[in-house]
């Protein structure tokens, strides 16, 4: 590791940006210059930011699914073996499984487990929480809930030089840039 | 006309008032909770907070001398606590419509709102859920409605509605919960960045989970968002469908109905809409700010989902009387002459003047505008609602198939205090919730904001006003 040094104390470099059209136009030019380490950060979600970044998954969704799957088969389960097989009562003579009525309770069950994914799924793909990130030691970086859109070139990404990653973003015409401390 | 519209020459009116930045959407909201609060604030807040302690007052009366004290006997077993349940749970759904439904249906002014009446939707379901769970007469037994091993080797009864009750709106709340909690993240984030103490900033750092946001995390917010907002849309239809099955599945005249479902959904809608009026028409006066992004385009969207949710349920109020004459069933037809001129007949009469007349009002533009019109008319129908609840829990068990067994039923001072102590607790929460918490989604605001008037280079979301708008026509600022 001939980087190990700068590799602890630099995080990246952030360039900052005034509004999203010129964020989606570095990220694609970042992207275009072989960069695959970097985050853009927003103040809102920007439609076609993360397509410019070549970024796409599909994570959250399929945790989703198989949260609603895994919850509706808890639901039925649950009333289907109650029924049956813990305490199968009979009633002159009726189906111990009576599915449509157990209908409901399935389906709530099913809605129940996949908010839990949606939610859990969402911060923990996310790595939240995150009590600490390095980018947070940018004064500038304040903005990034208001009104500034900023990129960051993490110095993991082996295109990472200190030097020739500065005068990249120079060229995209930021309104600032800076360097991100470990 | 189509053409007109797609021309772009027909303009929709302004989702946002003065001359807005991304920097003044966020000032203007997330300053808020670090701003010396109104004087109304306060006095609300007090209202809020003395009829929570009579809500306490009244439920430590009820422990101590147990369901007697209310009204209730037979043959009216379900009173005030069912009525208000309903009630309640039915004011709740509007915040899930606004923030799940109508974000499916892209429409651009539920972002102004939404925020707000979820948190309407989770205050007033706890409310509701706090009936069922003290009417029970044994409320520390209550754990028995859950599927939980017991040396009892018993189970809940899954083929009753009252139980699908249980999980339908345990399930509603928790979603309820975590959506709005979700949707907050981002915007506790942009606190955390503005908060000058170092308390709060301690506080919304760990609420806001260390929010960065970065375009990936983003990403999977929008995913996570928009997902739960597709659960949530036919969460609600069941929840208030199984509330309303409760009912129907019953045999009782005047409950025994296919149409319920439907029309206790529709019922909910409209009666949440009226709350949210209820709620934002006094909190832009408390809060003039407010005014820039709830305009007086949003109130009119939402006088009219109440029009059109009113008419629903005044139909159906039309097709109960219809089908109970229709139905040449004895009882049937008793139940509906019983509603009319039976002796409650007061309250039926003021059920179809609150929910089937005053709402027509809202037809004429000139009242949707009139703020302290469309107030009163809001609450009005909030009671109309009430009484809808009234009739058809009272009214059809006071007198069912045989006369020997007729009662009438009246509250006691008990079930007053009650109801009026949660909606003091509601009251509470609200300006609870006001003072503390981001009351827009500023995120979303901002997303708009950009999508309306941001593009063609505007720097830093200074409108526009020759800018394509891609998702609807932009008014001009």
């Amino acid at each position: 590791m001939a980087h190990a040094a700068v590799v602890s104390r630099v995080y990246g470099m952030m360039a900052e940006f005034d509004s999203p059209e010129a964020l989606i136009k570095a990220a694609q030019q970042t992207r275009l210059e072989g960069y695959r380490r970097f985050d853009c950060y927003t103040p809102f979600p920007i439609h076609g930011l993360t397509d410019a970044m070549g970024v796409r998954e599909a994570k959250v969704p399929w945790t989703v699914f198989i949260c609603g799957l895994i919850g509706a088969m808890f639901g039925f389960g649950l009333q289907v073996y109650t029924s049956t097989i813990d305490y199968p009562l009979n009633v002159g003579g009726r189906d111990l499984i009576s599915w449509p009525y157990f209908i409901p309770i399935t389906f709530e069950c099913m809605v129940l487990f996949t908010a839990f994914g949606a939610f859990i799924g969402m911060l923990a793909y996310n790595g939240l929480p995150a009590p600490y990130h390095p980018v947070f030691n940018v004064p500038q970086f304040a903005r990034s809930s208001v009104d500034r859109f900023f990129l960051c070139i993490e110095a993991r990404d082996p295109k990472f030089d200190p030097e020739r990653t500065r005068a990249f973003l120079q060229s995209l015409n930021p309104i600032s840039i800076s360097e991100v401390e470990e | 006309m189509q053409e007109a519209i797609r021309a772009g020459t027909v303009q929709e009116p302004p989702l946002f008032e003065g001359e807005q930045t991304y920097e003044r959407i966020t000032a203007q909201i997330g300053d808020i909770p670090f701003e010396k609060h109104p004087i109304g604030w306060t006095v609300m807040f007090g209202l809020g907070f003395t009829g929570t302690t009579l809500l306490v007052f009244a439920l430590c009366m009820l422990l101590l001398w147990g369901v007697g004290i209310w009204g209730v006997n037979q043959p009216v077993g379900w009173g005030f606590d069912i009525i208000n349940f309903v009630w309640w749970i039915g004011i709740g759904h509007a915040g899930t419509l606004i923030s799940a439904i109508l974000l499916l249906l892209r429409q651009g002014w539920r972002m102004s709102i939404n925020r707000f009446a979820e948190a309407m939707t989770i205050f007033a379901v706890m409310c509701a859920g706090l009936f069922p769970a003290v009417h029970t007469g044994r409320p520390w037994v209550d754990y028995w409605l859950l599927p939980i091993p017991n040396w009892l080797a018993v189970w809940p009864q899954f083929r009753s509605p009252l139980e699908w009750d249980v999980f339908a709106v345990s399930t509603y709340f928790t979603v309820s919960v975590l959506f709005w909690y979700m949707g907050l993240i981002p915007d506790l984030a942009a606190v955390r960045d503005r908060a000058k103490s170092h308390l709060a900033k301690v506080i919304s750092g760990i609420l806001s989970w260390g929010w960065r946001n970065s375009a990936v995390h983003w990403m999977r917010f929008e995913s996570a968002y928009l997902l739960l907002a597709g659960l949530s849309t036919p969460l609600v239809l069941s929840v208030h469908s199984v509330v309303s099955l409760d009912f129907a599945i019953s045999i009782v005249p005047g409950w025994h109905v296919t149409i319920f479902p439907p029309y206790f959904v529709a019922g909910a809608i409209y009666s949440g809409f009226a709350m949210v009026l209820t709620l934002v028409i006094p909190f832009r006066i408390l809060y003039p700010k407010l005014r820039e992004y709830i305009t007086m385009h949003h109130i009119d969207m939402m006088a009219k989902v109440m029009l059109a949710t009113g008419l629903i349920v005044f139909y159906g109020y039309m097709m109960e009387a219809f089908f109970g004459f229709y139905s040449a069933n004895m009882f049937e037809k008793y139940m509906i002459t019983n509603r009319m001129f039976g002796p409650y007949w007061p309250v039926y009469w003021a059920l179809i003047f609150c929910n089937g007349v005053v709402p027509q009002l809202l037809w004429f533009r000139k009242v949707r505008h009139h703020l302290w019109l469309l107030f009163i008319i809001s609450l009005i129908v909030n009671v109309g609602m009430w009484l809808e609840r009234f009739v058809i829990v009272v009214v059809s068990l006071h007198r069912d198939f045989t006369p020997s067994g007729w009662g009438m039923y009246g509250p006691t001072i008990w079930d007053v205090a009650t109801y009026v102590g949660t909606i003091g607790f509601f009251v509470m929460m609200m300006f609870l919730f006001a003072r503390f918490v981001p009351m827009l989604a500023m995120a979303e605001l901002k997303d708009l904001w950009y999508r309306l008037y941001g593009h063609g280079g505007g720097h830093n979301g200074h409108a526009k006003t020759e800018a394509p708008a891609p998702t609807r026509t932009g008014g001009g600022v």
